[in-house]
This record gives C-alpha cells, sequence and structure tokens, in this order.
C-alpha cells in the first residue's frame, strides 16, 4: 500500500501509463471473464427450460410418456459422444498450452467429430419421434422437452460451427494470443453444455424412464 | 394449430399466407383510421425535414463516422439518450391519447378511440416508456457516466457495446414500424398468456412485440455483461470496491440484475414465440399447457426489471445531493449495503404482482413480508440522502429541485406500494386505476425525475456548456404539478374501484377525476416541451453557458477531473485512487494537471459490424413477423456470415500516438489557461 509519503506530489493522483502493459494481455482477461458471464446467462436460459420442464413434463394430454418414447441405449451412446468429446477438448487445450498447434487442431477436430456424432444421434432421435407423431404439438410435455433437449442441440451445433470457424483461423494465423483466447472460451462453452447434458441425461432421461 | 376466423387474413395459422409474401398485403395499413393517418403524415413530414436538413447540411458522412460506427462509450451512451428522448416523446403521445380519450368516454360521449385501438396504445404506450425510453436513458447514464467514475478509457467490449446499442434501436424500429404496418399488441406490456397465444391475439402486432423485444432484449444482456466486466476489471488503481462512487456501485447491482433476468425474458418470451409460430404448448389452455406458468416467468424478469431501473437513478441521486450540499455522502456503506440487500430482494418478490392468481394464503404472505421489507433499505436510502443535506449548504441548482421533487413523490409512491404488498388489500385494489397510479408515481417521481436531474447534472460534462437554468425550472414545476394532477385522481379512482385498460365507460361519475387527470397530462406535455425549449436555448446560448474547467458542480467524483467534453480518451493518465470521493481529495490536496510526459494511449478501432448486423437484423424481425420465410432465413444467414466475418478482423486496436495526445492536452492547457485571465 502506497502511503501519502511514499509518493511524489506529481504522480501521486495518477499513473504513468507503461504503453507495455497495453499489448493484447491486458485484453485477455475481461475477455474470460465476460464470457463466463455470458455462460452463466446461458445457463439462466437452462434453468427456466429445465423448470418449464418440471412444471409440463408430466402433462401427457393423453399422448405418450417418456417411458413410451425413450430409446435410452442410443441416447447413453449419445451421451458417452459428448463426454468424449469434452476430454478430447481438454487434450486439445494441453497441446496448445504446449504451443503445439498440429496437436490442437487434431484433438479439435476429433472433439468435432464426437460432436457431429452427438447432433447426429439426436437428430436421428428427434426424427424418430417425429414420425410416430411425437412432436412438440402432441402436448405439453413434449413441446418442453423438445425445446429443453432441443435448445442443448442448438447450442452444440453453434460451438461445432464456431468450432470450424476457429480451426479456419487457427490455420491461417497460429497460436496468436487472440486464438489461445478464442480456445479457451470455446472450450469453456463445450464443457458448460457437456454440463448441462448431464443435468438433461439425468433429469429428462433416466427420471423419466425410471417413472 | 389453433385455427381462428379472422377477417383481415392477418393470423399466423390461416392458410392464406402467401410463399412470397407471407402475410404482407395492400390492406395491412391501417389508414382508414383517422388517428393513424395524421400521424402517419406528420411522422411522413417530419422525417422528410430531417432527412433533407441532413442531407442539406451533409452530415451523413459525419454522423456514420463519428456517432453510428463510434465504439467510444461516451458517444454511445449519447446515442442512448437520445434515443430515449425520441421514444418519450412516441410514449408520451400515447400517454396523452389515452387520457383525452377517458376524460371524454368519462363525461358521456363515446371518446375517439375504439375498444381495439385503445387497447393497442396503451400496450404501445407501457411496452415504450420501460423498454425504450427507462432503459435507453438508464443505460445512456450507465455508458457515459460509468467509464468516467471508474478512470476507464473505454468499456471492457466497446464493439459489443455498439452491437448492443443498435439491437436496442432495432428493437425501437420494429416497434415504430407496427404503428404504420399492420398493427400492434392489444395484450397490455407483458403480453399475459393465453390471451398473448395464437388463438386470442392472431393479428401480428404480438409477433411484432415478440420480435423487438426479443432483438432488443439480447442487446440489454450484452451490455448488462459488458458494463458489469467493466467494472469489475477496468477500475483506476485504488479503487477498491469500497471506494468506489454510489452511481458505480448502482451501475454494477443494476448490470448484475440485467445478466440475471433478461435471459428468463428471453427464454420467456421465446416459448411464447414456439407457442405462436410452431403451436406448442408451453402457455396454452389444451393439451397441458400452463398459462399461469407465464405470468410466474415473466414477473420473474418484470420485478427486477423495476429495481434495473431505478437502482442507477438511486445512484444519480447520490451523486446529486453530495454534490450540490458540498459534503460528502451520510452513510456511503450503508447505501451500499442498501444497494446490494434491494438487488437480492427484488428476485425474490415478483409474485406480489398476482396475489390473486389464487396461490395460497402462505405464499402471498411469504411474497407479500418480502415486498415490505424492500421498502427498509430504500427508506435507508432516502434518510441517507437526508441526512446529506442536513446542515449542508445547499445550492437549489435545477438537478436538486429534481431531487427534492422526487423524495416527497417517491415516498409517497412507495408507501402506496406497501399498502399493495397487502395482499388482502391487494385483493381489492388488483388491477384498478390505484395500481397505475402506484406504480406511474414510483416511475415517474423515481425514474422521470432522476433521469431529468442527471440530464442537467452532466449535461455539463458531455457537451461543455451548462444548461440554461429557467427553462429547466419551469420544465421542473410542469411535471411536478402535472404529475400530482394527473395521478392523485387517479389513487382515488382506484379507490372507488374502476378498473384499468377501460375504454367506455357507463357512469359519468368519475368524469371530474378523468378531467383532471387530463389537465395534469397536459402539465406535464409542457414540462416536456419547457425541456426541449431548455436544449434549444441552452444551445444557442452556448457561449455564455460555457465551462471550460470541467467542473462545473464542485464535483467529487472523477468524472469531473477531466475536460468537458472528456478527449476521446477519457484520462490522458490513469487517475490513483486514495479515498470515496477522489476528485474532492485531489482538489483538496492541490493536485495539479499533468502537463508533460504523455505516452501513446491503446484504443479501439470504430467499426460499421454493429450497425450493419443490427440492420439484417432488424430486416430478419420484420420478415418474421410478417411470415416472409425465405427472407427471415436469408438474413439470417446474411447475419450469421456477415458476424463470422467480423471475426476474420483481427486489427481491432491502435496507439493514439503521444504527439496526439500532447497536441489535445495542451490546446486544454491554452483554454485554461485563457479561461484563467
Amino acid at each position: 500500500m502506497m502511503t501519502d509519503s511514499a509518493v511524489t506530489d506529481a504522480s501521486k493522483f495518477y499513473v504513468l501509463d507503461d504503453p507495455h502493459h497495453d499489448g493484447d494481455h491486458a485484453h485477455e482477461p475481461p475477455t474470460m471473464l465476460g464470457f463466463w458471464i455470458y455462460l452463466m446467462s446461458d445457463c439462466l436460459i437452462f434453468g427456466i427450460l429445465f423448470a418449464v420442464y418440471a412444471v409440463l413434463g408430466q402433462n401427457y394430454a393423453a399422448g405418450p410418456s417418456p417411458a413410451d418414447l425413450f430409446d435410452i441405449e442410443m441416447i447413453l451412446v449419445a451421451t458417452f459422444a459428448l463426454l468424449f468429446s469434452s476430454v478430447t477438448f481438454g487434450f486439445a487445450v494441453m497441446r496448445m498450452d504446449h504451443g503445439d498447434l498440429r496437436g490442437t487442431i487434431f484433438w479439435l477436430v476429433i472433439t468435432g467429430l464426437f460432436g457431429a456424432a452427438f447432433l447426429y444421434l439426436e437428430y436421428e432421435e428427434f426424427s424418430h419421434l417425429w414420425h410416430i407423431g411425437a412432436t412438440p404439438m402432441a402436448s405439453a410435455f413434449l413441446s418442453s422437452f423438445f425445446f429443453l433437449v432441443g435448445t442443448h442441440g442448438l447450442h452444440v451445433t453453434a460451438g461445432t460451427i464456431w468450432l470450424i470457424v476457429l480451426l479456419v483461423q487457427l490455420s491461417q494465423r497460429g497460436l496468436t494470443p487472440a486464438n489461445t483466447r478464442r480456445v479457451m472460451c470455446l472450450s469453456l462453452f463445450w464443457h458448460f453444455l457437456d454440463l448441462i447434458w448431464i443435468g438433461v441425461y439425468s433429469l429428462v432421461y433416466l427420471t423419466g424412464v425410471l417413472l | 394449430m389453433a385455427t381462428s376466423s379472422d377477417p383481415h387474413g392477418l393470423a399466423s395459422g390461416s392458410v392464406d399466407i402467401d410463399p412470397f409474401w407471407g402475410k404482407l398485403s395492400w390492406d395491412i395499413f391501417p389508414f382508414y383510421d383517422p388517428i393513424v393517418l395524421g400521424t402517419f403524415i406528420g411522422v411522413v413530414i417530419l422525417g422528410l425535414a430531417v432527412v433533407g436538413a441532413i442531407t442539406y447540411y451533409r452530415l451523413w458522412g459525419y454522423l456514420w463516422k463519428e456517432w453510428f460506427t463510434s465504439i467510444d462509450h461516451k458517444k454511445i451512451g449519447i446515442m442512448y439518450m437520445v434515443l430515449g428522448l425520441i421514444m418519450l416523446l412516441r410514449g408520451f403521445a400515447d400517454a396523452l391519447l389515452m387520457r383525452g380519450h377517458q376524460a371524454m368516454a368519462a363525461s358521456g360521449s363515446e371518446g375517439y378511440l375504439n375498444a381495439h385501438h385503445y387497447d393497442q396504445i396503451f400496450t404501445a404506450h407501457g411496452v415504450i416508456m420501460i423498454f425504450f425510453v427507462a432503459m435507453p436513458f438508464v443505460t445512456g447514464f450507465m455508458n457515459y457516466v460509468m467509464p468516467l467514475q471508474i478512470g476507464a478509457r473505454d468499456v471492457a467490449f466497446p464493439f459489443l457495446n455498439n452491437l448492443s446499442f443498435w439491437l436496442t434501436v432495432s428493437g425501437a424500429i420494429l416497434i415504430m414500424i407496427s404503428l404504420f404496418v399492420g398493427e400492434f399488441s392489444t395484450a397490455g406490456w407483458l403480453a399475459y398468456a393465453p390471451y398473448s397465444g395464437l388463438e386470442y391475439s392472431p393479428s401480428v402486432g404480438m409477433d411484432y412485440y415478440l420480435w423487438a423485444l426479443n432483438i432488443a432484449g439480447v442487446g440489454t444482456t450484452l451490455s448488462g455483461i459488458n458494463l458489469v466486466v467493466t467494472i469489475v476489471k477496468m477500475r483506476a488503481p485504488g479503487m477498491t470496491y469500497m471506494r468506489m462512487p454510489i452511481f458505480t456501485w448502482t451501475a454494477l447491482c443494476t448490470n448484475i440484475l440485467i445478466v440475471a433476468t433478461f435471459p428468463v425474458l428471453a427464454a420467456t418470451l421465446a416459448l411464447l414465440t414456439a407457442d405462436r409460430y410452431l403451436g406448442t404448448h408451453f402457455f396454452t389452455n389444451e393439451l397441458g399447457g400452463n398459462p399461469m406458468m407465464y405470468v410466474n416467468l415473466i414477473w420473474i424478469w418484470g420485478h427486477p426489471e423495476v429495481y434495473i431501473l431505478i437502482l442507477p437513478i438511486f445512484g444519480i441521486f447520490s451523486e446529486i445531493v453530495p454534490t450540490f450540499t458540498g459534503k460528502r455522502l451520510f452513510g456511503y456503506t450503508s447505501m451500499v449495503y442498501a444497494t446490494c440487500v434491494i438487488m437480492i430482494l427484488s428476485y425474490i418478490v415478483w409474485l406480489h404482482h398476482f396475489f390473486t392468481m389464487g396461490a395460497g394464503a402462505n405464499v402471498n404472505s411469504f411474497f407479500g413480508i418480502t415486498t415490505m421489507i424492500i421498502s427498509i433499505p430504500t427508506g435507508a436510502k432516502i434518510f441517507n440522502w437526508l441526512f446529506t443535506m442536513y446542515k449542508g449548504r445547499i445550492r437549489f441548482e435545477t438537478p436538486m429541485l429534481w431531487v427534492m421533487g422526487f423524495m416527497l413523490t417517491f415516498v409517497i409512491g412507495g408507501m402506496t406500494g406497501v399498502l399493495l404488498a397487502v395482499p388482502p388489500a391487494d385483493y381489492v385494489l388488483h388491477n384498478s386505476l390505484f395500481l397505475v397510479a402506484h406504480f406511474h408515481n414510483v416511475i415517474i417521481g423515481g425514474v422521470v425525475f432522476g433521469v431529468f436531474a442527471g440530464i442537467i447534472y452532466w449535461w455539463p460534462k458531455a457537451f461543455g456548456f451548462k444548461l440554461e437554468p429557467f427553462w429547466g425550472k419551469v420544465s421542473f414545476w410542469c411535471w411536478l404539478i402535472g404529475f400530482y394532477l394527473a395521478f392523485m385522481p387517479l389513487y382515488v379512482l382506484g379507490l372507488m374501484g374502476v378498473t384499468r385498460r377501460l375504454s367506455q365507460f357507463e357512469d359519468t361519475f368519475y368524469s371530474v377525476y378523468f378531467i383532471i387527470a387530463l389537465f395534469g397530462a397536459l402539465f406535464v406535455a409542457a414540462g416536456i416541451a419547457a425541456f426541449l425549449v431548455q436544449i434549444v436555448q441552452s444551445i444557442r446560448k452556448r457561449d455564455e453557458l460555457r465551462d471550460v474547467t470541467g467542473d462545473p458542480w464542485n464535483g467529487r467524483t472523477l468524472e469531473w477531473s477531466t475536460s468537458s467534453p472528456p478527449p476521446y480518451y477519457n484520462f490522458a493518465f490513469t487517475p490513483r485512487v486514495y479515498e470515496i470521493d477522489a476528485f474532492a481529495q485531489m482538489k483538496r490536496e492541490g493536485f495539479v494537471r499533468p502537463t508533460t510526459g504523455f505516452v501513446p494511449i491503446h484504443m479501439p478501432h470504430s467499426t460499421a459490424t454493429g450497425v450493419v448486423l443490427a440492420a439484417i437484423l432488424t430486416v430478419m424481425g420484420f420478415a418474421l413477423v410478417w411470415h416472409v420465410y425465405w427472407l427471415a432465413a436469408a438474413s439470417f444467414a446474411a447475419a450469421l456470415l456477415y458476424g463470422i466475418g467480423h471475426t476474420f478482423n483481427y486489427n481491432r486496436d491502435y496507439d493514439i500516438p503521444a504527439d496526439e495526445v500532447r497536441g489535445i492536452e495542451d490546446q486544454r492547457s491554452a483554454q485554461l489557461a485563457q479561461a484563467a485571465e
């Protein structure tokens, strides 16, 4: 702590700016905090969708119930695809910390493939449900089910698009501070979606089949 | 999908949607209505005059380069204020229409508005006043003042700030379009389901509401994140949390509330949108939908929203009172805690908006008590301001008049609020004009008075000259008298049982109250006019009103330590802070402005991405309202690609050379020397 006597009067009330502090490094911390806060606001959207599912999830309106609809084995495969993609993203970040561009890109591609596999399985599930008439329009349960799971799916889709864009940018410019910051943000986003999915899997699928 | 008979072919679910034009056709223009037609002609003439003037004076390039694409928090702040002012005129025109109509309708005539039109007007009035007047004003203040108060050069994410602003404008534009193309919602400012569902509101009005608020809401959320990060990460060295100016504290709490509530609004409106566009059953009456859940969800956002508006206003008063009494704020710490407590409590009172829904005595008691508890920290604030003034050397300049008007009026509004918080009393007063009087009492007496106080207080900072006091005082007295004339009769009417949102009256007994209220509204109109005159007069007499010191009021916080208007980098050197009223200490200890040793300053580039993205999203919103799906898909794809393209631009910052900084600072030194002569 500076005391009054320790500083000269001339610069007591201002900082003689050091231009070296103003590089990309100075902008790094705000971005990560900002992205965290964004994730929390997104979490709230999922919170609302979970709450809506909790309220409406048993309003079958004489239509099908979870036990009639969910193919729990396929969902388990999808769950593992997503969980593995989080692990591989972790590997990508570890390679990035070593400054290994090729390793980073390799693991990001693997992550993207797992993400795509998850999305494909979700698409299969949704189209199956649609074909047997279990559409979001059929009952409040199905509306809230499709919206909770679908919003998660949309996020994964957005994350996958972001991943592809980032791969292009990484191959163009390498591991610049701006790019590593973006990889870190996407990493947070990806793990966050994993966390949400664990909630979806336990509260929607497992509980639904058990009831 | 719900089917409904719909003579105008405006229903979302009806089959006659053209694959290319969607629901657009020639008969969507409501020009059969003389009021709308007259307004339309007026708007066209005024709009052409403005566009013509800008073109004649060749200002388009200047506006585009210096304002629209600017990512300077100060310019964005001013643009928010301009948006708020323009929308205030629109929202107030709606208010005058309603007051005039009700005064006639209560006196035995039919009035000049049919019920359908009247419903649109009260909906538009509420939506505009909250989302596009109060929110832009409050966000504008936070944008302009907060970074200056914490000694920062800009916000944490300057581009995002520009995008947030233009998304808000996008929402405002959609609402304004609805005046002349199609119609607006009739479902009230919160669009309660199931009335707002497709079955009962098949017209495009509800869709305008949904897309306008969805787009503007994204902007508000982004701005909230941005400002929270700015306050947490970018304070000047030495400015610990407990040394932040109170306005910055309230801005922090407000933006935390924004981040914690606007996602709820986004989710809720998205679900209602799904009900209307996809035929889902979240809030419908059929197949398991639950309309009461809508009311809960919308108020989980809606009640904190009220505090999002009022907290920064408390902050404004907390800056003005110490400045004009020449003392530091009484009870700084308690003020901070009161703000934080209000922030938290505001999240657990939402159910008091619908005690009558039938949640039961226990639930109602809980929410009634939490509501009453909020009056304790609020009361603490009032006492803090009073004790600050006690034995102070009060200067009754115009901002201080607004403070006095606020304290008196807001206390009355607060007390009627506590009355409404008693569930049994609420069963009587719910949905009555008593409620309307109450929330206007706190929003006008609180937010609006605070906005005017803040504009007059910070105007010299933004433009380098004070606002002329005479018309400011006229404006204040017109507003104060007008407010009491307009809303005290509504309290009486509410107690007599008159419900809100009525366009026709059987009984002429209430006539006199409505006529008094109309006179009140006319006084307020005079107050707004006086405010505009004040601005024009001040600009004309700006040389007499000039302030070159940068500190016209003998201020206490850092924004007064830089020049007026501040240079785009705000501070040539980042300030260092030792106590609460940083600038007061600097003045006390003989701070001398540094005139040498300048170094390059790192600043972000301007960018057009925000304006362009918002423009594309406006088109998307319009296309979705009218079910022109190819255009909606195309504009969505365009926005996505354009946004991705923006991420390939890595060249976002530059250094202002030290010479340029020296040039600007030397100019200021010369000005100061000239003024001292």
